[in-house]
């Protein structure tokens, strides 16, 4: 622990800031006195040994009984290094306030508002701390242990984004000092969402307009907003499972895989390989489900409405797939803490090769009617344009990010479940505009077909769950004849699982990007905290920025490719 | 073939044809485009049931597997009792919260407990099975109806009788999600 770089570099300049380390289950976490965090946080970015270009994740944690009374913890990745580190800045009080870290990671402007919004902490010298997934009328904050997770707060009031509608550009400026016309002309705002066919989801996007171009945009989500991290605290772990489900609602399964994970990661328990290569095979189903779920409407926002119907058709056969291995067709709640519910049914081999069948052709087909056409390549080149650091600003993670040409991706950077051992490609696009996206997510559904073909000839044979009778629900017949499995059936239905005190952050790659779970444990059988790292939210953060200039027809194709689903976003 | 599972990125953007005298391009394009639509569209012909995409509910309904989730049932035993012995196990587990229970003593010595009240609103209920994993009675199953319609919220919550007599029940594959779902259940129909 003492000789990696993130700790030499703070041992070195910031001798007396650091409070305390910590390696639970090799997750590196370091805690340090607020006083100097954004200094603290510019050298580690800058520093080249530690080289964090990415903040993956920031959020609070509130903890009423200890003599702090919240935590800010930093998720924090190299994209070089390639390694991670957790950053805990202790508060004393409950208005406490810490520094804003925006002009280190702009990322950090959206996840310092969601940390207000939630748990009241306050950030200084941030530009715009309002509430961001919770309304304005709202009373209190949601997270924090003493806000009762029933209560409701009507809302009856809605509120501009955008509230100056004159519009200043520097060609005016000019023309004012020559004194030649008005410096300054009103412009339009246009409202899109939160009920809009472009946004599919619930998403207000306000727009100032001069003519036709837009010269400033603002987001807000929240319209989906559940809380599921106030709603994982009144659960156990066993009962968090279907609620991952409505996270990414279009490739649910990833998302069970990706928290059961974390508590498999938090107990340190290993699944049979069985589990493993199932859980690899439905995830890159999901994949491929979730990519055609972006690219048919993305499609059908540009006007080609045909590829729509050649996206879907594979689509309804993957849940029927999904439906035929845990009878749930789009929330599966299939992954349990520590493998799967049951084995997959006997067919499952062929099921999948015919489905594998069908893909490539519709696939080809799509490419076929867009790759060189040059209505869509005019519709998508060179719009929407995000560069390689703006997006590693942002903190992008996945099939946006690798467009933008930063190859990286969770499943060769930090293989998990066997993925180092067979032969696939990750696509990495260019200039990282609309037309790269479509690119690179049609490139990764042909990868994550040669992904389950050869996870499906190596498939083990053996159970598909542990045997720890503490963390897995027993066979039926056990606990229909057994007293002894009747017990242990009964101590984990009311009692739940206990995992130790202690932290984790685990991390998959998800359809979108990197979907990752902090989940904090205090050995209860509830969770104490769990966050979310959801991949859509950074993205749609920089949405506005990026159509800035656009016309409003392309704004609508960019928001198609960037994939953001509403579920996963607000939470 | 290189090392498999090595670090591996490609840059996909290389073979992208540039975009040069477009009006020449847009005709190719509009008949490769014909080309895909009508072969989409013979490969569709005659539209039999065979070459349909599209399933014609409800008229037609897709199949679906021995796993299903749907609406619950309540198993009975011999003599038209519910199984259920009241133990809160489903409604427990249940993470929408959505089972209530009121327990009752049962006249027969051998069986201590019974629902008196066994209701399911199933507004709240998310499908996901647990209660049927819960259960160390197999008393609570669950069925492949999927449909479901209430004219109100009071008729949404499904209380014991109706969880127990469900007509679509004579009707035969109707058994969804339940242990050993390949296996004969050990539902009996008191109707046969």
């Amino acid at each position: 622990m003492e000789n990696k770089a993130p700790v030499q570099v703070l041992k070195e300049k910031f001798p007396d800031a650091i409070l305390g380390m910590d390696d639970f289950r090799g997750d590196l976490s370091i805690r340090v006195k607020g006083d100097n965090l954004l200094s603290i946080c510019k050298s580690l970015r800058e520093d080249e040994r530690t080289d964090m270009d990415l903040l993956l994740d920031l959020c609070g944690v509130h903890y009423p009984q200890k003599d702090h009374q919240f935590e800010v913890v930093y998720h924090l990745y190299s994209l070089t290094k390639k390694h991670h580190l957790r950053l805990k800045v202790p508060l004393k009080e409950s208005d406490g306030s810490v520094e804003s870290v925006i002009p280190v990671w702009k990322t950090a402007n959206w996840f310092e508002r969601e940390a207000y919004d939630l748990f009241g902490i306050k950030f200084k010298n941030h530009p715009n701390l309002r509430r961001l997934l919770c309304h304005e009328n709202f009373k209190g904050h949601a997270l924090r242990k003493d806000y009762p997770p029933d209560l409701r707060h009507p809302c009856h009031e809605v509120v501009d984004l955008i509230t100056d509608n004159t519009i200043e550009n520097p060609e005016d400026r000019e023309f004012f000092e020559t004194g030649e016309k008005p410096p300054r002309r009103e412009g339009y705002i246009v409202n899109i969402g939160p009920s809009h066919p472009a946004t599919h989801g619930t998403l207000r996007i306000q727009v100032l307009m001069d003519g036709e171009t837009i010269v400033r945009a603002e987001q807000e989500i929240g319209y989906l907003h559940r809380c599921f991290e106030k709603m994982a605290e009144t659960h156990d772990y066993y009962g968090v499972m279907p609620y991952t489900d409505r996270l990414n609602y279009c490739s649910s399964f990833m998302n069970n895989v990706g928290y059961a994970m974390a508590v498999e990661k938090l107990m340190g328990i290993e699944i049979p390989p069985r589990a493993r290569y199932i859980r690899v095979i439905l995830s890159e189903f999901s994949r491929i489900m979730d990519h055609l779920t972006c690219i048919g409407p993305n499609l059908v926002d540009l006007g080609a409405l045909t590829n729509y119907w050649y996206t879907f058709q594979p689509r309804e056969e993957i849940y029927g797939l999904l439906e035929s291995c845990c009878g749930g067709r789009l929330t599966v709640a299939y992954a349990r803490i520590g493998g799967l519910t049951f084995d997959v049914p006997e067919d499952f081999e062929a099921q999948c090769r015919a489905v594998l069948k069908m893909i490539p052709p519709l696939i080809t087909d799509v490419d076929k009617l867009n790759k060189v056409n040059p209505i869509f390549q005019k519709r998508t080149r060179e719009v929407g344009v995000m560069s390689a650091e703006d997006a590693i600003q942002w903190g992008w993670t996945g099939p946006c990010l690798r467009a933008a040409g930063v190859p990286y991706d969770v499943r060769k950077a930090h293989p998990y479940y066997d993925y180092d051992k067979y032969d696939f490609d990750i696509p990495v696009g260019t200039i990282g505009d609309t037309y790269d996206r479509y690119l690179v997510r049609m490139e990764e559904i042909r990868q994550s077909i040669r992904i389950i073909d050869q996870y499906l000839e190596h498939l083990p044979g053996g159970p598909v769950q542990t045997d720890d009778l503490k963390v897995n629900l027993p066979p039926k017949d056990a606990v229909y004849n057994k007293m002894e499995e009747m017990i242990y059936h009964f101590k984990l239905v009311m009692h739940g699982i206990l995992p130790p005190e202690g932290e984790v952050y685990s991390f998959t790659e998800g359809a979108n990007g990197e979907l990752g779970y902090y989940i904090v444990s205090d050995g209860t059988k509830n969770p104490y905290r769990i966050k979310v790292r959801p991949p859509c939210f950074p993205v749609f953060q920089a949405f506005g920025p990026m159509i800035e200039g656009l016309m409003i027809a392309d704004a609508v194709a960019t928001l198609g490719s960037i994939n953001i689903i509403a579920g996963e976003l607000d939470r | 073939m290189e090392n498999p599972g090595k670090e591996k990125y490609r840059s996909i953007c290389k073979d992208v044809v540039e975009l040069t005298a477009p009006n020449q391009r847009f005709v190719m394009a509009f008949l490769v485009g014909l080309r895909v639509t009508i072969g989409h569209f013979l490969k569709r012909f005659p539209a039999t049931k065979k070459n349909r995409v599209c399933i014609q509910y409800p008229e037609e309904k897709r199949n679906y597997s021995e796993r299903f989730r749907g609406v619950h049932i309540l198993t009975k035993r011999e003599n038209g009792d519910p199984k259920c012995v009241a133990c809160y196990m489903c409604a427990t587990i249940c993470p929408a919260e959505c089972i209530y229970i009121e327990a009752g003593e049962h006249p027969d010595p051998d069986i201590e407990k019974y629902p008196t009240v066994f209701n399911i609103d199933m507004l709240r209920c998310v499908l996901c099975g647990f209660c049927v994993d819960a259960c160390p009675e197999e008393a609570i199953i669950m069925s492949k109806e999927l449909e479901l319609h209430y004219e109100g919220r009071a008729e949404s919550i499904f209380d014991k009788d109706r969880l127990m007599n469900r007509r679509s029940l004579t009707e035969s594959p109707t058994l969804g999600y339940r242990p050993y779902f390949n296996q004969k259940p050990v539902f009996h129909n008191p109707e046969k």
